[in-house]
């Protein structure tokens, strides 16, 4: 880690009653983020990536329920605060970037409208500060003209733009820490690459800590400092992204890790991997491990309780009941060509 | 891993569509309390002239503006007290379920008939005929209806089959906006082209293909108007030129006790309870139906 | 734009045309108007005299092409019954309509709107069955005979409203309520429904994670965008209202067109039914353009660009 943690999560639950059962689509979840560093959150759809960010910032759906032993935000107790003062840290120090920028603003209001609204939610500060920020911001984020195009509404701009008013939105106020849901994942390939990178710029300047959620591995390969594997809502594997990518412990990670063509490793004509089998349920309690009806390696014990995090430095664990030199030993022969 | 097989057993146990369908219908509350009312006022009507205590035209001077039974002055000859001409309140409350059960179906059938027909026409043939139907249907809504309704029977004369036409003539728009809608949209589907390459004439594929399907539509409407109809005839007799007296129309029963409210309240509550109830009955019955044929239109 | 407008004038005044023409055919044709205005104990010498002396002797067509020379030119006729140009008569009592419809629409609007938005952001508790429960019954009470009861409740036993005349606001509050309750289950529905869909919307997942505080989401971001088919049907609905006011207008006795109306058709003074459907229908008309307008009017996403 870089700095000091500015997130310390520890036993995040997610829990969802429904009249069939009780659905957990997040588990136990543990991590951290240090200040000014970019963690990435990389899984699949549906393995519950997206109900941590909501949960982090307490916006999940109405029936939900999260729980955690320790959520702490830059020392203050995120679990146990009101809704009132979780409302005065929403946009203000935590920040959050949704991954589908063309119905996330107000179709009846202007772009400068909105994002006045964001700073003078937060400061008390006079509507042309508000707007003169709110250029300042818009310029950053690479949009051009930008005093004329807060009188424009949000159907006359293009998604990679309204993408960027949302990251401009979310900087308003300087927050600490961003977390960005998918935020590339509905624009072109093209615009992807310049919002990552803008993402990264921004977060040089004026160092915040970064969440990436995100089910491309690509994106984690570019931009990340340290990241974090989930799986049926459960962290398998955790680390520096040099180590995950050189070294990928849980058979799940180097299952993904193999379905990726890497040029100059990968032959021509050769199958690419893919993981057999579903996701499993996620309703009631899990028994064992949730990957082992996919996993190749998997044994009778990998069906029986709990399966923990195996520690193997301060910074990186993975969740498997094979030892470390057996992982390390499966992770070498699948990068062998 | 195993991959679970389909049991033979489970398929004979899981319960038939008609089944289903009847668990839904029961489980509705509101349907079911509005079709047994509307099916005990329907009884109530038919039976009338044996239910009926007394004969409803029969005046009796002797025993005027009687109050109900539950009232101190109250007897069991007159359950429901009498009116300002000393007539039995409960008979002339049966045979009045008559006439708006009458006229309410009456008027819904007719101005079904029209309605549908014109928005038939206006959904599958599209085009000019649909705007001319629309421009028809603007027409119809922009004028005042009880105005309308009132100058014409004023003219005509205010018997029954006159108060039936009227509002029949005049309650069809819903009937043409849904027709049309559902009709166009019913129109494009595929076993329509079908029957049209099989070269099936435009009337046989209105019939057979397109009115079956917007049927559930139409039913809903039709307890819609029906309702508006016995509401909009209870406000002409109320006006005094809907159907005469001494028909033992509600709204009419209400007109009529009128100048007696003050002091003898029964005389208006009770056949406006009863107007209420019937189209209370009408409307839980038409919404329990568009809920139980689409579901997925619920909150 | 220019050529929608038009086109939409163009349309409106034709149904305006139509209109007076179906009312007009509709009042000659249902009965004998000479028969009706000579009164049931006239001869038929009189009721020959009285259909000459009204030109109701001479082709339809041609009664409608001199009825409708004269309105062309602002001038409604002449009333049967008093003799008064009947544009007068309409313009005077126009005001207490369109205060009675106003204030229906205002009173259905101040109930529906807050049961709306309480009832889907609660759906299913127990604000969200009482608004239904509201609706269901609504849509059920004749206007009639809740005008009555209102009569009773407010005018005799409580003595807090008049019942009758309109000698201060207060004799518009018992109408308006009578007049107005039928219109409410439309806009409470049409709330709930528009709030529904709009709370569960993107943008106002972004407004919260901005941390915007519950009025502002609500009232800033969700009502704004909920309301627009509201400000729509409430235009055509106090079209209705203005249109309906007859019943409410006998019972409490306002002086209104509706009142109008129905007076001149107890006493077959059809001049001035016929102009009151013409200029009822106007209203319409003019209404449910403006509803059109307001529509685009209110999404930026037709307005600009």
């Amino acid at each position: 880690m870089i700095g000091e943690p500015i997130l310390e999560v520890e036993g995040l639950d997610v829990v969802i009653p429904l009249l069939a059962g009780t659905l957990r689509p997040v588990r136990d979840l543990a991590f951290a983020v240090a200040r000014g560093e970019t963690f990435c959150i990389v899984g699949e759809s549906g393995c519950g990536k997206s109900l941590t960010a909501l949960a982090l910032m307490n916006l999940l759906p109405r029936r939900a329920r999260r729980s955690a032993r320790r959520l702490r935000f830059a020392g203050t107790d995120l679990a146990r605060l009101d809704e009132r003062r979780m409302a005065d840290l929403r946009g203000d120090r935590i920040a959050m970037i949704f991954q589908e920028p063309m119905t996330a603003l107000n179709p009846a209001y202007t772009i400068g409208n909105q994002l006045e609204e964001a700073m003078l939610r937060h400061r008390r500060v006079s509507r042309a500060e508000a707007r003169d920020r709110a250029i300042f911001l818009l310029e950053k984020v690479g949009i051009t003209a930008a005093s004329s195009r807060l009188r424009q509404y949000p159907h006359q701009l293009s998604g990679g733009l309204r993408q960027r008013v949302m990251i401009a939105m979310a900087l308003m106020c300087g927050p600490e820490l961003i977390i960005a849901d998918e935020p590339t994942t509905a624009l072109d390939v093209t615009i992807q690459a310049q919002i990552l990178h803008l993402l990264a710029a921004l977060q040089r300047e004026f160092r915040m800590a970064v969440i990436l959620i995100t089910h491309d591995l690509g994106i984690v390969a570019r931009v990340a400092d340290r990241v974090a594997v989930m799986y049926a809502g459960q962290i398998v594997e955790t680390g520096a992204v040099a180590d995950i990518f050189a070294r990928p412990m849980h058979p799940y990670t180097q299952g993904l890790l193999r379905c990726i063509p890497v040029p100059g490793r990968t032959r021509r004509g050769a199958h690419l991997g893919s993981i057999p089998g579903l996701v499993p349920s996620l309703m009631g309690e899990l028994a064992g491990c949730g990957f082992r009806n996919r996993c190749v390696y998997a044994s009778p014990p990998c069906a029986a309780g709990g399966i923990g995090l195996v520690p193997l430095s301060p910074q990186r664990a993975y969740r498997c009941l094979l030892p470390p030199r057996e992982c390390a030993a499966n992770a070498a022969a699948a990068a062998a060509p | 891993m195993t991959v679970e097989t389909f049991s033979g057993a489970e398929r004979i146990l899981e319960p038939s569509a008609g089944a289903l369908l009847r668990r839904r219908v029961f489980g509705h509350a509101g349907f079911m309390i509005g079709a047994a009312i509307i099916l005990a006022i329907l009884a109530a009507a038919l039976l009338a002239p044996w239910l009926a205590p007394h004969d409803p035209y029969a005046q009796d001077l002797t025993r005027r503006l009687v109050p109900p039974v539950w009232d101190a002055k109250g007897s069991w000859l007159d359950p429901l007290g009498t009116d300002q001409l000393g007539r039995d309140y409960l008979s002339r409350l049966l045979f009045g379920a008559r006439i708006s059960l009458l006229i309410g179906f009456s008027a819904a059938l007719i101005s079904g008939l029209i309605g549908t027909g014109l928005g038939l026409c206006a959904g599958y043939f599209g085009g000019r005929v649909d705007m001319v139907a629309s421009f028809v249907v603007t027409t119809r809504l922009a004028m005042p209806v009880v105005l309308v309704a009132l100058a014409v029977v004023a003219l005509a004369g205010g018997s029954l089959h006159i108060v039936v036409a009227v509002l029949g003539l005049l309650l069809w728009d819903r009937f043409a906006v849904v027709t049309r809608a559902a009709t166009h949209q019913v129109r494009q589907l595929d076993y329509v082209a079908a029957a049209r390459a099989t070269g099936c004439s435009t009337a046989r594929i209105i019939l057979a293909e397109i009115l079956p399907n917007i049927m559930n539509a139409l039913i809903v409407i039709a307890t819609i108007e029906m309702a508006n109809a016995i509401l909009l005839d209870a406000a002409l007799s109320f006006l005094g030129l809907g159907v005469q007296p001494p028909l033992p129309d509600w709204g009419l029963m209400v007109a009529e006790g009128k100048e007696y409210m003050f002091f003898s309240p029964w005389v208006i509550a009770i056949p406006g309870l009863a107007l209420f109830t019937l189209v209370l009955a009408i409307n839980l019955v038409g919404d329990g139906l568009r809920d139980l044929a689409a579901p997925e239109n619920r909150n | 734009m220019l050529a929608f407008a038009l086109k939409r004038l163009a349309l409106a005044l034709l149904v305006a045309l139509t209109v007076s023409i179906v009312s007009f055919s509709l009042l000659r044709l249902s009965g004998d108007l000479a028969q009706a205005l000579a009164g049931p104990s006239a001869t038929a010498a009189d009721v020959e005299a009285v259909r000459k002396a009204y030109g109701l002797d001479q082709p339809l067509w041609v009664q409608y092409l001199a009825w409708a020379r004269q309105a062309l030119h602002g001038d409604l006729g002449t009333s049967f019954f008093f003799k008064e140009p009947v544009a007068a008569m309409i313009a005077a009592r126009l005001p207490v309509t369109m205060t009675l419809g106003v204030s229906a629409l205002l009173f259905a609007l101040l109930v529906a709107l807050p049961l709306g938005i309480l009832a889907a952001l609660k759906p299913n508790s127990w604000v969200d069955r009482l608004a239904l429960t509201l609706s269901v019954v609504g849509q059920a009470l004749p206007s009639f005979w809740f005008a009555l009861m209102l009569m009773i409740l407010f005018g005799l036993k409580l003595r807090w409203l008049p019942i009758s005349g309109t000698a201060s606001w207060k004799s518009f509050v018992m109408p308006a309520i009578a007049l107005g309750y039928y219109g409410m289950p439309t806009f409470m529905r049409l709330t709930r429904a528009g709030m529904m869909e709009v709370l569960a919307s993107d943008y106002i997942r972004t407004a919260r994670a901005k941390g915007l505080r519950a009025p502002a989401i609500l009232l800033k971001h969700a009502l704004r965008n909920a309301i627009v088919p509201v400000v729509a049907v409430a235009a055509v609905q106090l079209g209705f209202f203005l249109g309906g006011s007859i019943v409410i207008e006998s019972v409490f006795a306002l002086h209104g067109v509706g009142y109008l109306g129905w007076e001149s058709i107890s006493r077959a003074d059809f001049p001035v039914v016929q102009a009151i459907v013409l200029v009822l229908a106007l209203f319409y008309i003019v209404l449910t353009l403006l509803a059109d307008l307001l529509n685009a009017f209110l999404d930026p996403r037709i307005r600009v660009g």
